[in-house]
């Protein structure tokens, strides 16, 4: 089915999809650079284009409170937000996912103070990994556009039932315009559909409570039918992102392979960085050389065994993480990559490279380097440099 | 919800109590160290108690306050600092004195 072609930045797309959505509940708080999503949005809510009712709110934990509020209710709900935003909202994001409410979060990745600093990397989401919810990363502004259609979907299947957040790079996707392909209005709600949740607060036919105390005797199993949700979500976020490249001819996976198969070596990287990778991947193959990318798209659930069984072949990969630990070794997406390569017979040398904290640029050049260390690597079969960064002036 | 067999991940609802009104199966009147002592001759019905008790423990018939439910009464003292000074018709006693 054909779309409509238009100029968007990536917070703009992220707007238009909602508008499209058209949630119930949306509550939010303005933070630099996400706060055009939400500020866009009160402008359709303000036109009549949608029939949201917005809530402004005085904070970001507010923002999520009210959102999980008007979810439990049984309202599609909604927000948005972007680093220091998204760690206020902390407390209340183990809370949204242990309540099982499918809330969808747009996020536009920006560094985590201090140094206080207002751009882009992945500290901000990578704080939140363990929130129990599901992290999906673009590469684009159509990436982003689509993932958050999808999104709705996902969060709300029966068999998975967990907020999703869908992350862009922030400045470098969140204000960069690019040709977008949107789905029609009408296309576009037909999509996401009617959220008919199977149950709610204010369904007072059948009263419950929600959130009730739960201690040693429970807690446990509830929070292992969190865990069983989010081992369950990677099979359905495959589903919706298959069945959205059979409607609409964009088809989305766990992870997109960018000439890998008969790679040597490769390079892991998320978000908008991958972009650039794939132009050095080719630049690389035009001169014979055996080079490939993985660029992960869901970060959460990480798909450990689905990622082993792609890498283990290759002689040598680069992990690049754009967010440190700061645990004494490197980045998160390095250490669960050797983990998920770890019980394999084959597997390559893996080394990661930290790189673009606070915003700091990554060029075709660093990434050629990358390459270059990827080669020495695999013909001599030794590392010299487990962790390094990219463009750190030591 | 009391019930002797405990259920195992599987067969758990996810995390709602799907039943209305089950605070009421729960007794809390155990947690109680000081007991209310309504007196009836000096009550004057104005239901403040019954209107602050957070527990819903103060019981009235009719309009007029029958007594204290012991079984959810938490002891918090509430109904007697509400009580009107003048009537005075609530007072909290040890539980250790009664027994």
């Amino acid at each position: 089915m054909p779309g409509i072609k238009t100029a968007k930045t990536g917070n703009e797309a992220i707007a238009e999809a909602m508008r499209q959505i058209d949630p119930d509940v949306v509550a939010a708080y303005p933070i630099t650079p996400a706060t055009e999503i939400v500020q866009i949005f009160s402008q359709f809510v303000a036109d009549g284009k949608v029939h949201t009712e917005f809530v402004a709110v005085e904070s970001e934990h507010s923002a999520m409170s009210a959102t999980m509020g008007a979810c439990a209710a049984g309202a599609r709900a909604m927000t948005a937000t972007s680093s220091q935003g998204l760690a206020l909202m902390y407390e209340m994001l183990y809370i949204a996912a242990g309540l099982r409410l499918p809330i969808v979060m747009p996020e536009v990745n920006r560094t985590l103070s201090s140094p206080i600093n207002i751009h882009g990397d992945h500290s901000d989401t990578m704080g939140a990994r363990d929130a129990g919810w599901i992290q999906i990363n673009c590469e684009n502004s159509q990436e982003l556009y689509d993932s958050v259609l999808q999104a709705v979907r996902i969060a709300e299947h029966a068999d998975v039932r967990l907020p999703v957040i869908v992350n862009a790079d922030g400045f470098i996707i969140s204000h960069c315009m690019e040709v977008i392909e949107m789905l029609e209005d009408g296309v576009a709600k037909d999509y996401v559909g009617e959220y008919n949740p199977d149950r709610y607060l204010l369904d007072i036919k059948k009263p419950f409570t929600l959130g009730a105390l739960d201690l040693q005797d429970y807690y446990f199993e509830h929070k292992m039918q969190e865990v069983d949700a989010m081992k369950r979500a990677g099979r359905v976020i495959l589903e919706v992102g298959k069945d959205f490249g059979k409607k609409f001819g964009r088809e989305y996976g766990l992870y997109e392979k960018y000439k890998l198969d008969d790679a040597e070596i490769a390079i892991l990287v998320m978000g908008s960085t991958a972009g650039t990778a794939k132009n050095v991947v080719d630049e690389l193959r035009g001169g014979g050389v055996k080079a490939g990318l993985v660029k992960l798209r869901i970060y959460r659930p990480f798909p450990f065994k689905e990622l082993a069984g792609e890498l283990a072949h290759l002689k040598a990969l680069a992990v690049l993480d754009r967010a440190d630990c700061v645990n004494g070794l490197g980045g998160q997406m390095f250490e669960e990559t050797r983990s998920a390569l770890y019980e394999s017979e084959k597997k390559p040398h893996i080394i990661n490279y930290v790189y673009g904290l606070g915003g700091r640029d990554i060029d075709v050049g660093d990434i050629k380097k990358v390459y270059t260390t990827l080669q020495e690597v695999a013909s001599t079969g030794k590392v010299i440099q487990r962790v390094d960064y990219i463009g750190l002036r030591e | 919800m009391a019930t002797d067999k405990k259920m195992g991940w599987k067969e758990l609802s996810g995390g709602d109590v799907l039943e209305a009104g089950t605070a009421k199966a729960f007794e809390t009147g155990d947690w109680r160290t000081e007991r209310p002592i309504h007196d009836k001759d000096k009550c004057i019905n104005c239901l403040f108690c019954w209107v602050y008790c957070p527990d819903s423990a103060v019981i009235v018939k009719d309009g007029r306050v029958m007594g204290i439910d012991l079984v959810h009464c938490k002891g918090c003292g509430i109904c007697m600092t509400v009580c009107p000074p003048r009537a005075g018709a609530i007072k909290m006693v040890p539980e250790k004195q009664l027994k």
